[in-house]
């Protein structure tokens, strides 16, 4: 019994794999025609950097990149080139772009990691803490500040936690990802790395953690109207047993779907914070790449993003199997 | 007598919330519940009936509350109890059980788990010895394969199994009192028979008081020793169940029972025109690796002016023979006709210009009408779409109101001014509004009150004599069954097991299946 089912578990998960493949393949060949429907490419930027203007050093360029070849000819080479996990290469930086990816990875898993699980475990207690006192003052401040996380734009709350933290109390650094040329090691330099990640990361989970507790309270609330929650009552359990092993188990359902929403932005979903605070992570390399048309950075980026997507997708399906017995049996 | 009362409800009355259609839910009742004695307490929806049962559980919904009276427990006064006093008395002195046994259990914990919960709750037993005492009563309430099932989860059960499994939470610290609250009412006939005798049983072995919250007499008659009977909050009448089943005393009992309905044999000529031919129909149902053939093979004809019942328990697949004559179901295989030609495969235009000839009457009349049209808009969409002129159209919406016992007022009203009855009502209206030759009935009558009910089935069975319709009626009430209709067709598992005029299924009944559902159906009386 418990061996078929293992096997049933197995062969879906294959299956999923399959189907993912096939749509990250698409994903592939639509970015990479995307981007070059955008008008520019390297060659002019670089060019125009160095101040030249001629054809000739411009078709250099393009001979050199690979610019001058047909379209098709591009895509061909790209998509065999990823198959095979290489990404290119940045002429720009000149450095592979999987090791540029991996070199910037950390900090934003770090960053993007801090924001979800904060969000996440601060949201759900916001919402479970207000779905109990429903209708007392503690639930009218828990929903009125999460409306006003959810209202408000991520740049201005990050913008308004620097003037606080930073300018005025200076209790935080102002941005960055660690404190240049202290020449901190072990402890210090994490203490150090986790005062430089506080704000960057509670301005990026603001909105989700509003999200969650509004997402919380509502379904708990729906919950505790169910028939099952009376049964429970019928028993002699006590408030504080139907409302956790009741009521929050069977509210959380629909969480779980929004957090591997959340999840699958890890790698990609990170572009304003970083930018605003210097933080030296993936999303700040996108946006540079794209000012300076460096396609396969740009490539990359969009490739590792969609495969996360894809990843976390697939987690959330097989979380949803865990907490939710009936999903199992399909 | 002198045996104290098990519980005793003194002058009890349950304020409503301002604003309510009434100011109190129930008003002065008192009631007296004696160990091993089955109180049951009858009354329509509406009437206040739950309401005594949650009272003494503590459980009003928010907003309603004891006005006046108090109930005592073996001498004490639970009327105000703190909620710690409250859990405490919860399935230790006083059980409940449910209606709704599909959503009574939490769908994400196993059943053996959700029983050993009680034990917890009350800090009874190690914790090793609530799953074996768990399992014990799985076994009690003759759940089968109970070492499997206590793994189960509910999604894995079906509706009479959850039923027992509810029933097995209940009992498990042996109250001296169980409330059930219309527990068989949403359970099939031979369900309902063997949880309405489980409960009987476990109550003599257990010598529970039981108070049976219900609306069926057919129920009553099966399980109650007395009878209580609640009319819009008022206690009308109490007794011994014989005297007031028998010889009731006041007008609303004697109409509540007469509003059963009552097996009549008709004495009218058979009729011998196919209208309809139904010919080896098959559909089936897939869910991953299982197949449920909800149409096995059906061949049946339809009269032209005659109503035929289709019988069946829940999964007999009464209902989607009633939707594939509607063209609702696309059948796997086997042809619908109606004037020799094949209806069950029409797309288009043609599928569009036949549907008016079938129409179809739903179960919930809450939910069969769009809640946002006012009825004009709803009876008038129909005949509109089959390019009747607006006009002509609302002229004919305000006879049908009217046909169908409305005021024309209703036109510019919303479907939920109205109660349930007015509600099936204008879902009559709203199927005739075509002008169709067959109705199909799904269930037309199972949700409302008897009394309700007596009257829609009057009207139908008036309807159908004025406009010379056929009527295809689908009920698991075989009383209902046995009122409305010429012919009976018996369905189980997708098949037609029997067929014949109403007399002789009822009085000859030729399968056993069919026996067994006349068995099991609550009060159900023929004469021999």
């Amino acid at each position: 019994m418990r061996g078929t089912t293992f096997m049933k578990i197995a062969t879906r998960i294959a299956a999923r794999l399959a189907k993912a493949a096939v749509v990250l393949l698409a994903i592939l060949v639509l970015n990479f025609l995307l981007i070059h429907a955008a008008p520019g490419d390297p060659a002019v930027v670089m060019a125009g950097e160095a101040g030249a203007t001629d054809d000739v050093f411009l078709a250099q360029l393009r001979e050199k990149f690979g610019l001058d070849q047909p379209l098709y000819m591009q895509l061909g080479k790209y998509v065999w080139d990823v198959l095979h996990l290489d990404l290119g290469f940045s002429y720009r930086q000149q450095m592979p772009v999987f090791d540029l990816l991996m070199d910037r990875l950390p900090a934003t898993l770090l960053l993007t990691g801090s924001a979800f699980a904060v969000s996440l475990i601060l949201g759900v207690a916001a919402g479970v803490l207000a779905a109990s006192r429903v209708g007392k003052w503690s639930d009218t401040l828990i929903s009125t500040v999460a409306l006003l996380f959810y209202a408000t734009p991520l740049f201005w709350a990050a913008l308004m936690g620097v003037l606080l933290f930073s300018v005025v109390l200076g209790w935080l650094p102002p941005f960055g990802y660690e404190t240049v040329g202290s020449g901190f090691t072990g402890i210090r330099r994490a203490l150090d790395i986790a005062q430089h990640l506080a704000l960057p990361a509670l301005s990026l989970g603001l909105f989700f953690m509003a999200v969650y507790s509004r997402m919380t309270r509502a379904s708990m609330l729906e919950v505790a109207q169910l028939d099952f929650v009376k049964t429970a009552r019928a028993k002699g359990l006590s408030r504080a047993v139907i409302e956790r092993r009741h009521i929050l188990r069977n509210a959380l359902l629909p969480i779980v779907t929004l957090a591997g929403l959340q999840a699958g932005q890890l790698v990609g979903g990170a572009v304003l914070t970083e930018t605003v605070f210097a933080w030296p992570g993936i999303g700040r390399l996108m946006f540079e790449a794209l000012t300076q048309r460096d396609y396969n950075v740009l490539l990359g980026v969009f490739f590792v993003s969609a495969a996360m997507v894809i990843v976390f997708n697939l987690i959330t399906d097989l979380i949803y199997g865990i907490v939710d017995p009936r999903i199992r049996a399909q | 007598m002198d045996i104290e009362p098990t519980l005793s409800i003194e002058h009890l009355t349950v304020d409503l919330p301002e604003g309510a259609d009434r100011p109190h839910a129930i008003r002065d009742v008192s009631l007296q519940l004696w160990p091993g004695r089955t109180l049951c307490i009858v009354g329509e929806s509406g009437s206040g009936k739950s309401m005594s049962a949650n009272a003494v559980m503590g459980l009003l919904p928010k907003g309603v509350s004891v006005g006046a009276g108090r109930i005592l427990f073996g001498g004490r006064d639970i009327t105000h109890l703190s909620e710690a006093q409250y859990q405490e008395l919860r399935g230790q002195g006083i059980a409940m059980i449910f209606q709704e046994p599909m959503t009574a259990l939490n769908p994400l914990m196993r059943i053996g788990a959700q029983i050993a919960e009680v034990f917890e709750a009350h800090g009874r037993l190690a914790p090793a010895e609530r799953a074996a005492r768990a399992l014990q009563l799985l076994r009690e309430v003759g759940i089968p394969d109970p070492e499997r099932a206590q793994f189960a989860y509910p999604f894995q059960l079906s509706g009479g199994q959850r039923q027992r499994v509810v029933i097995a939470m209940a009992l498990a610290l042996e109250p001296r009192v169980l409330i059930a609250d219309e527990p068989t009412t949403a359970l099939d006939v031979t369900t309902q028979a063997q949880i309405l005798r489980l409960i009987k049983d476990l109550q003599t072995r257990h010598g529970m008081a039981v108070m049976f919250v219900t609306h069926d007499f057919g129920v009553v008659s099966e399980i109650a020793d007395d009878v209580a009977v609640i009319e819009l909050g008022e206690l009308v009448e109490q007794g011994p169940a014989e005297k007031v089943l028998k010889a009731p005393d006041h007008p609303y009992t004697r109409r509540l029972i007469a509003a059963i309905p009552t097996v009549e044999f008709r004495d009218e000529p058979a009729r011998e025109e196919p209208l309809l031919r139904v010919r080896d129909l098959v559909k089936e149902f897939r869910t991953g690796a299982r197949v449920v053939k909800a149409s096995d093979h059906v061949t049946l004809d339809l009269m032209r002016g005659e109503t035929l019942g289709i019988v069946g328990e829940s999964g007999s697949g009464k209902s989607t023979l009633g939707r594939a004559i509607v063209q609702l179901v696309t059948p796997d295989s086997g042809t619908i006709e109606m004037d020799g030609k094949d209806i069950s495969h029409l797309r288009g235009a043609a599928l569009r210009a036949h549907r008016k000839r079938i129409q179809m009457i739903f179960q919930d009349p809450y939910a069969s009408l769009n809640p946002r049209a006012r009825i004009g808009r709803i009876l008038t969409e129909g005949p509109i779409a089959h390019g009747r002129p607006r006009a002509e159209a609302e002229a004919r919406a305000r006879e049908l109101l009217s046909l169908v016992g409305l005021k024309a007022s209703a036109m510019e009203r919303f479907p939920h001014e109205f109660s349930g009855g007015q509600r099936q009502r204008i879902g009559i209206a709203r199927a005739l509004a075509l002008e169709p030759e067959i109705i199909v009935a799904d269930e037309a009558v199972s949700a409302l009150d008897v009394s309700v009910q007596a009257q829609v089935l009057d009207l139908l069975e008036d309807l159908k004599q004025r406009l010379g319709l056929t009527l295809l009626f689908v009920t698991h009430d075989l009383r209902v069954a046995g009122k409305i209709c010429d012919r009976i067709a018996v369905m189980q598992k997708g098949r037609v097991v029997e067929l014949g005029s109403v007399e002789q299924v009822f009085r000859a009944p030729r399968e056993a299946y069919t026996r067994s559902l006349l068995d099991a159906a609550p009060g159900l009386e023929v004469q021999p």
